[in-house]
């Protein structure tokens, strides 16, 4: 029988087999190291590859095991995070040349030291967007991370190299971070189930942020069990992000084999159904028939919603970055630098209406939930644009794609709502995802509903052949 | 979308970027003051509407408090 790729298997499938001892998290970590050597040339997902620290983490769980103690949750899971999270002994640098001139993190970020303790094994850190302003996967500093579905193809961003890492079999589980559909978009156009939690239900602790107070950061893998999985080893209280809830969330794997027959799900409607092309909206009527979900229902506000949350992002974004670009403007990749000088320029009372109004639509949006439990919407408005395309054509209008990618997942996060992109094949091959919403706090029903259309394989993530 | 209630974009960014102490290029003047223009054109889709006064406009928000179920 041929020796399994464990490069290509879901990470609870590798935790089952290195619990059971049925590969060593060493034997698993070596051949994910020597698919990153042959493909991070052609992906772009690794910015750093911390080879020697998986080695002794790996040879540490099977230690573990081989002196009769249970292994983690995520026991040898090789697993790899975008480079805004602080990793001991490398520089943050957020996706920018500015921050690679930081001294060295002297800590792990909270989510990553929570990964390890369930006994995943960090393996490197990811390509990304400049400061996470961005829904491409272009970086001018290190390259663009690039589609393992097409390498031609754009991974969607920011976090694009979690895309392309967890999508080519370089990882079995990624970290992303979303502000304003940075997890949801690249999931979408990778063909990875991602999970944008509720804000404040996972710690932000040591890593580098964009908009505080649009900031999550989740989960993106292979299916929905390892999305829950890390879930529930990475929540918990932490007095190092001042966002973070003061009490755990309950846990998800619990519940995510329930039938969710008797959850009220429903399209959302309205902006959700426009600006799009047509393969995002059969996707969402393809999961919905799956389910047996027939209402359709207006979402309220979701326009001044991607409004107020652009404002948001400029003027908080710009405000974070000031003195840098008072003093190192040229270090910019100037696509980022415009938007966040233009942040600075804005009026005050701009932004605290944007604040006023994101109020008043988390009330708007918490009606809805009184009706249904479940919303689905596309990801995205289309599958992967080329890498280098930079308009284009929704509903007849040529749009910049930078700024529109995220046109569905803005409205979504500006609520805090935890979302879980669904990945499913569009016509053309390529893979589309369908957003799974819930309400603040049900990560729960989003990943219940996302795993029965895995179950019913309507939503699939495989690693594709790479050419 | 309403109309752009900015008349001149570049003379406001310039003024602004100088008062703010932002180093801004002649050549990158025109793209900074598109992004102001969007700005101001999509902050009028909200803007103007009518909110309570009292309504809580902290940064930092609670989703978690709307939780049902």
């Amino acid at each position: 029988m041929a020796e399994r790729d464990w490069t290509k298997a879901p990470a609870h499938a590798i935790a089952a087999a290195v619990k059971a001892g049925e590969v060593s998290a060493l034997a698993v970590t070596e051949a994910h190291l020597a698919r990153i050597a042959a493909l991070n040339g052609k992906l772009g997902a690794y910015t750093d590859v911390t080879a020697e620290r998986a080695r002794k983490t790996a040879q540490a769980v099977d230690a573990k095991r081989a002196s009769g103690k249970a292994p983690g949750p995520l026991a040898g899971v090789p697993f790899a995070v975008k480079n805004l999270f602080d990793v001991a002994g490398l520089a943050t640098r957020a996706g920018s040349k500015i921050n690679r001139d930081h001294p060295p993190a002297k800590q792990d970020a909270t989510l990553v030291m929570r990964l390890e303790a369930a006994d995943a094994v960090l393996l490197g850190a990811l390509n990304m967007g400049e400061y996470a302003y961005d829904f491409t996967g272009r970086n001018v500093h290190d390259g663009p991370s690039r589609n393992p579905h097409d390498t031609a193809r754009m991974t969607g961003g920011s976090s694009g190299g979690s895309g392309a890492a967890a999508a080519g079999g370089l990882a079995a589980l990624t970290l992303g971070s979303d502000t304003n559909g940075s997890i949801r978009v690249p999931s979408a156009l990778c063909g990875l189930f991602g999970l944008k939690p509720t804000f404040g239900a996972l710690s932000r602790a040591h890593t580098f942020p964009f908009v505080a107070s649009l900031d999550h950061l989740g989960p993106m893998a292979r299916s929905t069990r390892d999305l829950a999985l890390a879930f529930d080893a990475m929540a918990g209280p932490d007095a190092a992000d001042p966002a973070c809830w003061k009490d755990a969330p309950k846990p998800v794997l619990p519940e995510l084999d329930r039938d969710p027959s008797g959850l009220r799900i429903a399209i959302a409607g309205g902006y959700f159904r426009a600006m799009g092309q047509a393969e995002s909206f059969a996707a969402v009527d393809e999961a919905a028939a799956a389910l047996g979900a027939t209402d359709t229902v207006e979402w309220p506000e979701a326009a001044r919603a991607r409004a107020a949350a652009f404002i948001i992002t400029m003027v908080e974004g710009g405000a974070l970055h000031r003195e840098r670009l008072k003093t190192r403007i040229g270090d910019f990749d100037p696509e980022v630098r415009d938007r966040l000088v233009a942040g600075n320029l804005l009026p005050g009372s701009m932004l605290v209406q944007a604040y006023k109004f994101r109020r008043h639509y988390c009330a708007l949006v918490a009606k809805l939930f009184e009706q249904h439990d479940v919303f689905l919407a596309p990801a995205t408005p289309c599958t992967a644009p080329l890498v280098e395309q930079k308009t284009f054509v929704l509903d007849g209008q040529e749009l910049p794609v930078r700024a529109n990618l995220g046109l569905f997942t803005q409205p979504i996060s500006f609520a805090g709502l935890p979302v879980v992109t669904a990945p499913m094949p569009a016509p053309n091959g390529l893979p589309l995802g369908v957003q799974v919403i819930a309400a603040p706090g049900r990560e729960d029903l989003a990943l219940r509903v996302a795993h029965a259309l895995e179950k019913q394989g309507v939503a699939i993530s495989i690693v594709p052949e790479i050419t | 979308m309403p109309q752009n209630p900015l008349p001149d974009p570049e003379a406001y960014s310039r003024l602004l970027a100088d008062a703010m102490g932002l180093p801004l290029d002649q050549a990158d003047l025109a793209e900074v003051a598109r992004n102001v223009a969007l700005a101001f054109r999509l902050a009028a889709s909200f803007m103007d509407y009518p909110l309570p006064d009292d309504i809580e406009p902290a940064a930092i928000f609670a989703a978690r408090e709307q939780a049902h179920g």
